[in-house]
């Protein structure tokens, strides 16, 4: 049982990783119906503007949450700068093109950032040492103490704030109702006198910065990356967004709570070596029984 | 031009350089380098000044001429000429072409690394035109290509090593082996659309790829598999002492002994792969499952009406498609004589989509024009090993953004209601 609950804080803690990379895919598949291949390059490229920030920071010596708050913005910037060149880039000149091209646009440019990480800071792992150490223990008396350490406290409930602020933004505002609307009519969006450009740019870079934050997460949750981390985290968060619907943004952190909660107890119970293929094969048996995914909306096919 | 606009164009400059600067700043500013215990940033602002110099300079001179409209527009002029040409002239352009893979092994300049490139150029052509049924054809979005390649691979590496069969015979096993493979994947997600379907592939990839890590007893591991056994020109081996009571290909047709004649042998081979899986889709294209794989690609929902069954056509298409996969793979696995999951990384089925999709989807010329492309660009940035992932990935976009339909654009229905009117 304590063992059960130490999995599951671990799961929860992964999934609103993985939760936060998935809103990025989802977004971008609502408003333009594109996969975002490039979308775990951006997050990988999070996770190194983190990593360099902390490293700068922790040189001055400023206290820890100061510290915390200047290197999300600071990741949360960059990295929306990279979302707004790659979709400006890439995608934009594709629009209205057949389905694959943006597609295979993506992957391209998904391979651009990889290499180019690699490139300029250099392909070995970067170890970093941890900032947010202890945690709270429980079940003191028990054989296993189930520890939560304040790290995977801080993930939890900055995912939780950062998705509070994320649905004001698409329900409340402006620029969410501009959003919903090019995601169902672009055309009419336009004939509304709305800037359909700007809303796609704003999508993208919203995405990106969630991504960064993610990456920032991920630096401090793991302590080491490379420029490789993007590829794996990307297909599974894309493999959250399709399991709770994609175009569904709880759906998005629905799904990358299962796809965390999946994994770690796969790789508690049943097996540590193939803990990825656990994900996609959940992937496939969820859309055997339930083709648009668990939020999604039915998929009406009109002749 | 007015003052206006040169004042214009140099503010939109001036942001470019901002964006730029905000983009390499910190990632290749400041490099990060463990020294000891941690890491420590090393400054490299020189490149970056110089990265954000070009950046100023290329969007101020874009500004300027407009480069870019005349360009796209002579450069699709240019393509759409040349697609036009071997679309008239098909049948003499592949004439041509395939005398010149002919001869290509006896041209004078041909050494060792023209023909190690030229089969690894035949090996995409063929997984590319393997995988145009499914993608070109079907219209089958399939990200995990790699999957039947590798398993192609490993079920000819095993069968050989361990049965000790010839590569005659392993040969269509191992085919056989991946067109199970493909109806084992495709059964269950071909309802699929579009989209998931292609996400389910690249899943599928990855489990294979992390079986083959992980199952030590089978497939050892990351270590792969060594010794794979070496074709034979019909029984002939290429080896420069033979066994005893065996003769070798040098010995029977009394030539001297050159390493050259096994790697001849290989071109061969594939060629003649390649222009099989060539010959095979052009004839299907005219069969009833033929069309009907066009058919759905256009229009499922009317292809149902019709009395097409979608689910098991896809699955003939996929099928068909995995087999020539896992032919590649046999072949593959024969030239290098060792294999691991390493050689069948996401990155494969990624550079196969790419090629049929640039080629212009369902377009055989187009495939062997964005093979030669793709695989002479990292070629020639070979020596620039770093960065010849970067100019493929950048020609990937690049063509994309020019030319959105892929280089021989001209994708035409095999037959045509009204005869054959334009």
């Amino acid at each position: 049982m304590e063992y059960f609950i130490q999995q599951l804080v671990n799961g929860i803690t992964l999934g609103s990783i993985y939760g936060l990379i998935a809103i990025g895919y989802t977004m971008v598949y609502g408003i333009i119906g594109m996969i975002n291949f490039a979308h775990g390059d951006i997050f990988m490229i999070g996770a190194f503007v983190a990593l360099i920030s902390f490293i700068i920071f922790g040189l001055t010596g400023v206290a820890l949450p100061i510290i915390l708050l200047l290197v999300l913005l600071i990741a949360m910037l960059f990295t929306a700068c990279y979302g707004w060149t790659v979709e400006k880039l890439a995608y934009k000149p594709l629009r209205g093109s057949f389905r694959l091209a943006p597609l295979i646009s993506a992957l391209g440019m998904s391979i651009v950032l990889q290499n180019y990480v690699q490139v300029a800071q250099g392909a070995r792992v970067k170890p970093m040492q941890p900032l947010i150490s202890g945690g709270l223990e429980f079940f003191k008396n028990s054989e296993f103490i189930v520890t939560v350490s304040y790290l995977q406290i801080f993930i939890v409930i900055l995912t939780i704030i950062l998705m509070g602020i994320f649905t004001y933004l698409i329900t409340k505002t402006d620029l969410g109702r501009a959003q919903r609307a090019c995601e169902q009519d672009r055309t009419m969006t336009a004939l509304l006198g709305i800037n359909v450009d700007r809303t796609i740019s704003i999508t993208f870079i919203i995405g990106s910065s969630l991504a960064s934050v993610a990456g920032m997460m991920f630096v401090l949750y793991y302590g080491v990356i490379d420029f490789y981390i993007g590829f794996l985290a990307g297909i599974k968060a894309f493999t959250a967004a399709v399991l709770g619907g994609i175009g569904s943004l709880p759906g998005a952190m629905l799904g990358g709570l299962l796809i965390g909660l999946i994994e770690t107890f796969w790789a508690g119970y049943v097996s540590l070596e193939y803990k990825d293929v656990a994900a996609f094969s959940v992937l496939i048996v969820v859309l055997i029984f339930f083709p648009t995914g668990f939020l999604g909306k039915p998929d009406i096919e009109k002749v | 031009m007015e003052k206006k606009d040169i004042i214009q164009s140099f503010k939109d400059s001036l942001f470019t350089g901002l964006i730029a600067l905000a983009l390499f700043g910190p990632i290749v500013g400041l490099r990060t380098a463990s020294k000891g215990e941690g890491l420590f940033i090393t400054p490299q602002w020189g490149v970056v000044f110089l990265l954000v110099g070009l950046c100023i300079l290329g969007r101020f001179l874009i500004n300027l001429n407009s480069v870019r409209k005349t360009e796209i527009t002579s450069f699709s002029k240019f393509t759409s000429k040349f697609s036009a040409i071997t679309e008239d002239k098909a049948k003499h352009f592949a004439i041509t072409a395939i005398l010149f893979a002919v001869v290509f092994p006896f041209l004078p300049f041909t050494d060792r690394y023209f023909m190690d490139v030229a089969i690894m150029i035949l090996t995409y052509i063929m997984l590319g035109w393997g995988l145009n049924i499914v993608v070109g054809l079907a219209g089958l979005l399939d990200l995990g290509y790699v999957a039947f390649y590798a398993v192609g691979a490993y079920s000819y590496a095993l069968i050989a090593t361990t049965f000790g069969w010839s590569f005659w015979i392993c040969l269509p096993l191992a085919g056989l082996f991946a067109a199970f493979f493909g109806i084992l994947l495709g059964f269950p997600v071909l309802r699929l659309r579009g989209d998931y379907l292609a996400i389910v592939t690249l899943g599928f990839g990855e489990i294979i790829r992390i079986i083959l890590i992980n199952w030590y007893e089978v497939t050892n591991g990351p270590d792969g598999i060594t010794g794979i056994p070496r074709p034979s020109f019909f029984g002939l081996p290429f080896k420069r002492s033979p066994d005893e009571g065996e003769t070798s290909f040098h010995l029977f047709f009394n030539l001297e002994y050159s390493t050259m004649h096994r790697i001849i042998f290989l071109y061969y081979l594939i060629l003649v792969l390649a222009l099989i899986t060539n010959y095979f889709t052009l004839k299907i294209r005219k069969l009833p499952v033929g069309r009907a794989w066009e058919a759905l690609r256009e229009d499922e929902i009317a292809c149902k009406s019709l009395g097409v069954n979608p689910t098991n056509t896809k699955l003939t298409a996929f099928a068909i498609g995995a087999m020539f996969g896992g032919f590649a793979g046999s072949f593959f696995a024969t030239r290098q004589a060792f294999i691991s999951p390493e050689s069948f990384t996401f990155i494969e089925s990624a550079i196969i989509v790419a090629i049929v999709v640039l080629g212009g989807m369902g377009s055989q010329t187009g495939v062997v024009l964005a093979s030669i492309f793709l695989i002479g660009i990292t070629e020639m940035f070979r020596d620039l090993e770093q960065y010849r992932m970067i100019a493929f990935g950048g020609a990937m976009v690049l063509i994309m953004v020019f030319k959105p339909k892929g280089i021989l654009a001209n994708r035409k229905p095999t037959i045509l209601m009204h005869g054959d009117k334009k």
